[in-house]
């Protein structure tokens, strides 16, 4: 029987792991849109200093073990059969030293966790004048309010870059988990209940994340974007934002308000013409919330379906023709006045209707001041 | 201390009738083929979880997958954990404490033999109770640790309380075996064998059925709430009318935590009495060993909110629940460096049941350093609910329990069959499972780390997640493969294996001073213990330097041969498996309520009639 460790095999499985740290090194630093180990923030900087640190730690462990056992393993195979093996029982001079090492080592790593636990401002300090938005987690798509403002939004949040943002994070029905990796770490949407998160981010940019909470049928399509902007923009974009949607009059889209207010209206609200809302106790508290995704100004955005489709008038048609061909969902289950809500049922709209729709959403422009 | 023995004079039961056919399986109370079902069951189910793994895999392999469908997907994870937790892991250790307690403690059975079977055949038949939804109606598929309220949401649907009502009927089962374990291990050792002389896997088995014990209870709990939201019009998890979802978490992972330490316990075990053989030394710091493996029973206790780091617990639990996990490495650690310091020194011989508790060491090491970087809890809000998690869980998991479980499944095969699986085979089954696990969960800290969500369906292009899921899925795929090379060993061995002496490894412990495979009545003269490791210093003396020096042969210290007349052995019985039959039906009652109440009171009727029957019926039967 051939030994398992002779200097061919050897050369072979130095090669493959060098290939493979090569490979994992490689994998760490790409620019990758939902990279945690590339922070966008100070936030997410600072857990991932502190990542850093505690890696490289259990680097050098996994390295000092592993080849302990590799040692091991090659110096004291049995090459007689008649080998002589001293019965060594133990040494308590060294369970000693090998419990103590490592408390030592876990209590160097405990302080800076602790530190950065409690740094991680989950509600940053007054004096930073942090942005305030409350998030409620839906199954399957995240609103966004923003009470400074007055207004309510869907799946992707413009923030001012450079400025702390305060999130309010609850849910509507079940737990979700809010996550932007290169933001910060996540926080559970739990209902009942207001958890809280800053995100901050330096420079404008897309940031994107996904809920991270099993949350149902649709959990992976259930995203979110965050478009940090230059102050001066993100201003513009509030106030915008805040306004009314114009209601066309003539035309298609005036074909798809009269549908609207036929169909879309029971859930979706448009500001400032059809205003639908539910009120949940959370913190013992009543807290208004929407019941589908507010459409005030659905023009402006990127992406729709939670965040997963690009807002093109191909997935739109296709969505508005019946919303589980793009999304797995079970409106059929929807007891609206019990908060259960899963989904948005097929209309069994006409290419008429789904015509005059898409107009009208494609209406609902953002006119920035 | 106390022992029991069966030596009742004079009936002489030691050849019942029935011994082959399914009748005789099926009221067995010897506790070498209950553990050899819990073990079949076990594979069986590890197959099972092992093809909803590959569906997984096959549906992630690419982005925007379409092999299964969002509602077929969450099944398919959801009892993928769940199988493999509750009907492959904890079962393979029922198998080998089954199996073996007995034998390592120089005992003729456990103390409770028909309890033991009762313990079986409840497993048996919540396993086939879980799986029964699948065809009717659905499988589970809130996950397998069940989230409130989204565990309670549709409460039409069935397929939620067959995963409740199958948990906590496992949960008896576990009970029940852990009951036994104890007294066994507590009242049932041979003459000489003080606790410290008990083997290391004894030792494992009776920590876990103490972490069981105490564990169950808070999970049957949060279980009996989710069942009553789901069909009494209970609000415990009801946020809106003031019930509260956090605290289905903290149930489940007062649990759950403990829980992990009943998978991995039984496989530390395995591997400090596999290492020691083929390394012809003692464990080092085997009291170490020992008591490192009850400080982490204990500690176990003390860590369950990490799994929670992303709750909201607020930063002071935060950084207590850190300390507390952070600090449970260090008993984990230190059972490693005795397993070097056992092999240091000594003659290794790499049989296949050496190898894979090498590579236990070697995937462990991963594991565990990844839970520790899951302690700093703010690394773990990016952590928590990524790949990075179920890296981290299958490290421990497959590359721990399930590499240490075949390490003993190697090991004691010859015992139990008196046939050597061939070592050829067995070499390209652990090289092939090694490099097929590594290729399936290494990527996976990658897909954590780069943003990718655990139990999704399907993920984007352009996040970076492509390459390492094509891997992870071929790597999958390469386990299977590993899986049929073992298949393979198994039949093959089956059919024309070598023939195993009673102790083909040179083994130190007792059970390998009996014949393979071992004789219904396992001892034929229950041995006086005199030292840990007793058999191997009845074959082996030390010189004024310490080496090892053989003073007998095997077969001059093993066992009598011949059994002495008048030897009683439990008798079999059907109740145990009756009473469970009883469970199964007043549990696909409870699923159907209300009109589920009429099979269940049947049901019930029929746990009746086996416990009666159970509780009047002499252990001794008298054969006219």
């Amino acid at each position: 029987m051939k030994h398992e460790l002779d200097s061919r095999r050897r050369r072979r499985i130095f090669a493959a792991v060098v290939v493979i740290v090569a490979l994992a090194l490689a994998a760490c630093s790409t620019e990758l849109p939902q990279n945690s180990l590339n922070p966008a923030g100070p936030e997410a900087r600072k857990i991932d200093d502190l990542f850093n640190l505690v890696f490289w730690i259990a680097t050098v462990i996994f390295v000092i073990v592993e080849a302990a056992l590799i040692y091991v393993v090659i110096r004291y195979r049995r090459r007689r059969e008649d080998q002589q093996v001293k019965q060594v029982h133990g040494s308590p001079r060294l369970e000693i030293a090998w419990t103590i090492i490592p408390v030592v080592i876990l209590a160097i790593v405990a302080v800076p966790t602790l530190r950065t636990i409690f740094d991680l401002r989950s509600e940053p300090d007054p004096s930073e004048n942090a942005l305030v938005i409350d998030v409620i987690g839906h199954q399957w798509w995240w609103e966004f309010s923003y009470p400074e403002y007055g207004f309510t939004t869907a799946n992707e949040m413009h923030i001012p870059a450079g400025r702390a943002v305060s999130l309010n994070i609850t849910s509507a029905d079940v737990i979700h988990s809010f996550w932007v990796p290169q933001l910060n770490g996540k926080r559970d949407a739990v209902p009942g209940r207001w958890n809280h998160l800053t995100i901050e981010a330096d420079e404008p940019g897309v940031y994107l994340g996904q809920c991270a909470e099993f949350c149902g049928l649709a959990h992976a399509d259930m995203r979110q974007r965050v478009i940090a902007e230059t102050p001066e923009d993100f201003e513009a974009w509030a106030r915008a934002m805040a306004g009314p949607a114009a209601v066309p009059t003539e035309g298609l889209a005036a074909e798809g308000w009269a549908t609207f207010e036929r169909v879309c209206a029971a859930c979706h609200t448009v500001q400032g013409s059809v205003e639908v809302s539910r009120t949940i106790p959370i913190d013992g508290e009543d807290v208004e919330v929407a019941l589908a995704p507010n459409l005030t100004h659905y023009a402006s955005r990127t992406t729709f379906g939670g965040a997963s489709f690009e807002n093109t008038t191909e997935h739109l048609r296709a969505w508005l023709a019946n919303p589980s061909d793009l999304k797995p969902m079970d409106p059929d289950r929807n007891i609206i006045d019990q908060g259960r809500i899963l989904g948005m049922p097929n209309f069994g709209l006409d290419d008429a209707e789904i015509d005059g729709l898409i107009a009208l959403l494609q209406s609902f422009t953002l006119e920035r001041p | 201390m106390a022992t029991l023995t069966h030596d009742a004079p004079p009936t002489s039961t030691a050849h019942e009738p029935g011994k082959r056919g399914l009748w005789s399986w099926i009221t067995t109370t010897d506790h070498k083929r209950i553990g050899i079902l819990y073990g079949l069951s076990s594979l069986f189910f590890f197959l099972v979880g092992g093809v909803e793994a590959l569906f997984i895999r096959l549906q992630l392999a690419a982005p925007n997958g379409e092999v299964l469908s969002a509602d077929a997907y969450n099944q398919m994870f959801t009892m993928h954990g769940t199988t493999m937790v509750f009907l492959v892991v904890m079962p393979a250790a029922g198998a080998f404490a089954n199996y073996l307690l007995p034998l390592q403690l120089g005992a003729r059975d456990v103390a409770f033999p028909r309890l033991n079977a009762f313990s079986f055949w409840v497993f048996f038949f919540g396993g086939v109770f879980l799986y029964a939804s699948f065809f009717l109606g659905g499988g589970a598929d809130g996950g397998w640790f069940g989230y409130a309220p989204l565990s309670t949401q549709i409460d039409e649907v069935v397929r939620m309380d067959y995963w409740a009502l199958g948990l906590l009927v496992l949960g008896v089962a576990s009970v029940a075996s852990s009951i036994n374990f104890v007294t066994t291990a507590f009242t049932m050792r041979a003459p000489g064998m003080t606790l410290m002389r008990m083997p290391v896997f004894s030792w494992m088995v009776v920590v876990i059925s103490f972490l069981l014990l105490f564990s169950l209870p808070m999970v049957t709990v949060g279980l009996v709430q989710v069942f009553f939201d789901r069909n009494l019009g209970t609000l415990f998890y009801d946020a809106a009318s003031g019930g509260e979802p956090i605290l289905w978490q903290h149930l489940f992972w007062l649990f759950g935590h403990p829980e992990v330490y009943v998978l991995i316990l039984p496989a530390m075990g395995i591997v400090s009495e596999v290492l020691p053989t083929f390394s012809r030394k003692p464990l080092f710091g085997r009291s170490f060993v020992i008591f490192s493996g009850i400080a982490i029973g204990f500690m176990g206790f003390g860590v369950w909110a990490h799994h929670m780091f992303t709750s909201g617990l607020g930063p002071v639990a935060e950084a207590a629940f850190a300390l507390t996990t952070m600090f449970i490495a260090v008993p984990t650690g230190v059972k490693i460096f005795n397993w070097l310091g056992t092999m240091w020194g000594g003659s290794l011989r790499f049989t296949t049941a050496m190898l894979f508790s090498i590579g236990f060491i070697a995937m462990f090491v991963i594991g565990g350093l990844s839970g520790v970087t899951h302690s700093i809890v703010p690394a773990d809000s990016q952590q928590h609910d990524s790949y990075y998690v179920v890296a981290h869980f299958h490290y421990v998991l497959f590359g721990g329990a399930i590499f240490g479980i075949f390490s003993g499944i190697y090991f004691w095969w010859p015992k139990l069959t008196g046939k050597l699986l061939d070592e050829r085979i067995g070499k390209w089954h652990f090289w092939l499972m090694l490099l097929g696990f590594n290729l399936a969960f290494a990527p996976m800290h990658f897909l954590g780390l780069n943003g990718m969500p655990r139990r999704t369906y399907r993920y984007n292009e352009g996040l970076g997640l492509d390459l390492w899921n094509l891997v992870s899925t071929i790597g999958a795929f390469l386990i299977a493969v590993s899986m049929l090379v073992f298949l393979w060993n198994w039949w093959r061995t089956a059919r024309k294996g070598t023939r195993a002496s009673g102790d083909p490894w040179d083994g130190r412990t007792l059970e390998w001073s009996i014949a393979s495979p071992t004789p219904e009545y396992n001892f034929a003269r229950i041995p006086t213990v005199e030292a840990e490791d007793d058999f191997w210093h009845r074959k082996y003396g030390e010189d004024e330097e310490g080496n090892a020096v053989p003073i007998a042969t095997a077969e001059e210290v093993s066992d009598d041969p011949e059994p002495p007349a008048g030897l009683h052995l439990p008798s079999p019985s059907y109740y145990p498996a009756l009473t469970g039959a009883g469970i199964f039906v007043t549990l696909m009652g409870l699923v159907y309520l209300p009109w589920g109440l009429i099979p269940a009171a049947v049901g019930a009727l029929v746990i009746l009639w086996g416990l009666f029957g159970w509780s009047m019926e002499p252990i001794v039967k008298e054969h006219h």
